[in-house]
């Protein structure tokens, strides 16, 4: 069935009894050609580009809970291009390219909203780390504009300008970031998949993997031995667990990430603004409801829930910002599991193991490239070859040097 | 969280910052003839399983002692702290 205006009406006059489910629920088949690891929006994702490119392939998802149950809901909903390195800057602004189009490609509402996201500096250092940034963004042909002073308070005038400690000395702004519906994009890849044969497979834990002589034959279920040609793993917050049933360590330590939703308000905040001096970024749902985080909690955690210290860090970063959040009340908090890697950066690869590839390591920025992840893993199943804008994102760049350090930490995934 | 540090008891975890796997104790000999492939491993790889995790804490905002605290990373409980000093002398380290 094709969404559209004259659907709705039709249904509207018929009582809305012709909407079916939006996807099948397969039971798993003995083989296929590809089989995703993780039924979260990369790897939905990646299913729904590579069905579409390569469809005549037999393509399963498996999932271990429902799709969408781990860090596909658990984001803070940013969609956003505004990176330094070239190691990055493609491949996000082609992630950014895709969400511009993703409604239309998949026909459904994702909700995507380019509101705009303003990156605050309050330095004269940082002022000019973000002229350099933007300048960067603007070689690889993304929008960027450095705002002074002024501008900031004409577009944002409730942010605090009197902070004499952290004082705002203006922002780089991306007009064209902003937000999406984080399981709105989860359930039209699965739709999207689904409809070009996908097998969406949920309740089905990977248990162990089948290796033989150095190349991958199947996995080890919940749901029974699945044969497949080729594996691609997309669990990020997972990751280490599910490639050691390869016998794989990876350059990545699991960390968890919380965020935060306050009570509904009337619209309030123009887009996404985030706070240079500490760690804090907000943004306002459709349903009005500011969304807004901070950094990690900094231990390795597995536990899907952080501890009070962060939360009174962000609560801070949010009042220092905008005094006025303080009249908010909290509704909701949650943590997710991030795949913090030695680098700050993904990683999409081969491994050692024929069939076997790996999409991981994406710290805490994984939603915004869900669109792309998936097209340049859907690539590199396919084609065997790294998609051009991913070809940086490998596994070996830490031993050859070639790390994509953002924030040049080095190799203290907690300070990513 | 709450550590039991060996010699203040509990503590904050907040007086504390993490650096990470207690397996970071293990330098490799930096003139072994494989000594690259071994500071690969050791700077850049992690078991980092969904259980019991040794790994390394810094009293910083306290008496500036280094811990192993080893905690279930699934739960955050935690089973046990060792000065690491005390450990690194048990794996035979100089100090």
């Amino acid at each position: 069935m094709r969404y559209s205006g004259f659907r709705i009406i039709r249904e509207a006059l018929t009582g809305h009894k012709g909407w079916g489910p939006a996807w099948r629920d397969p039971a798993p088949r003995p083989a296929y050609d590809y089989v995703i690891v993780g039924g979260g929006g990369h790897g939905l994702a990646t299913a729904y580009y590579l069905a579409k490119t390569y469809a005549k392939a037999r393509i399963a998802v498996l999932e271990k809970g429902w799709i969408g149950s781990g860090n596909a809901g658990r984001n803070t909903t940013i969609i956003r291009s505004n990176y330094l390195l070239d190691g990055n800057e493609p491949f996000y602004e082609l992630s950014m390219q895709l969400w511009e189009g993703l409604e239309q490609e998949v026909n459904y509402n994702a909700m995507v909203s380019q509101r705009g996201i303003l990156n605050l500096c309050h330095s004269d250092g940082q002022r000019d780390a973000y002229r350099r940034r933007g300048n960067a963004m603007r070689l690889n042909g993304v929008d960027a504009e450095l705002l002074d002073r002024d501008q900031v308070r004409a577009m944002a005038p409730f942010l605090n300008f009197d902070d004499a400690r952290f004082p705002i000395k203006g922002g780089l702004l991306q007009r064209r970031a902003g937000t999406a519906r984080h399981d709105a994009v989860v359930w039209g890849y699965a739709r999207g998949a689904d409809r070009l044969g996908v097998d969406i497979i949920q309740n089905c834990e990977v248990t162990g993997m089948r290796i033989e002589g150095g190349r991958i034959h199947g996995l080890d279920t919940t749901r029974g031995f699945i044969g497949a040609g080729k594996v691609g793993v997309a669990v990020a917050g997972n990751s280490s667990r599910v490639m050691a049933l390869a016998g794989m360590r990876l350059p990545i330590e699991s960390h968890v990430l919380q965020a935060f939703v306050s009570e509904g308000l009337k619209p309030l905040i123009p887009g996404v603004i985030t706070f240079g001096a500490g760690h804090f970024y907000v943004s306002q749902s459709d349903k009005g409801g500011l969304v807004f985080g901070g950094d990690i909690d900094g231990y390795n955690s597995y536990a899907q829930r952080g501890n009070l210290p962060v939360v009174e860090d962000v609560c801070e970063g949010g009042m220092a910002l905008m005094p006025m959040i303080g009249r908010a009340r909290l509704l909701r908090m949650w943590g997710g599991i991030m795949d913090m890697s030695m680098d700050g950066s993904p990683i999409i690869d081969r491994t050692d193991i024929d069939g076997l590839y790996f999409n991981g390591g994406w710290c805490y920025g994984g939603f915004k490239a869900t669109t792309g992840s998936g097209l340049c893993f859907a690539h590199l199943l396919a084609t065997d070859s790294p998609h051009p804008t991913a070809a940086a994102m490998r596994f070996d760049r830490f031993q050859k040097g070639l790390m994509i350090d953002e924030k040049g930490v080095g190799n203290q995934p907690n300070l990513h | 969280m709450l550590i039991p540090h060996p010699l203040l008891g509990l503590r904050d975890a907040q007086e504390f910052t993490y650096l990470g796997d207690a397996a970071l104790i293990d330098r490799p000999d930096g003139l072994a003839a494989d000594a690259a492939g071994r500071f690969f491993d050791y700077g850049y790889l992690r078991d980092n399983p969904a259980g019991e995790h040794r790994e390394l804490w810094f009293h910083e905002q306290g008496d500036r002692s280094w811990l192993v605290v080893t905690r279930n990373i699934t739960t955050h409980e935690i089973v046990r702290v060792e000065l690491a000093r005390d450990v690194a002398l048990a794996r035979g380290r100089g100090r």
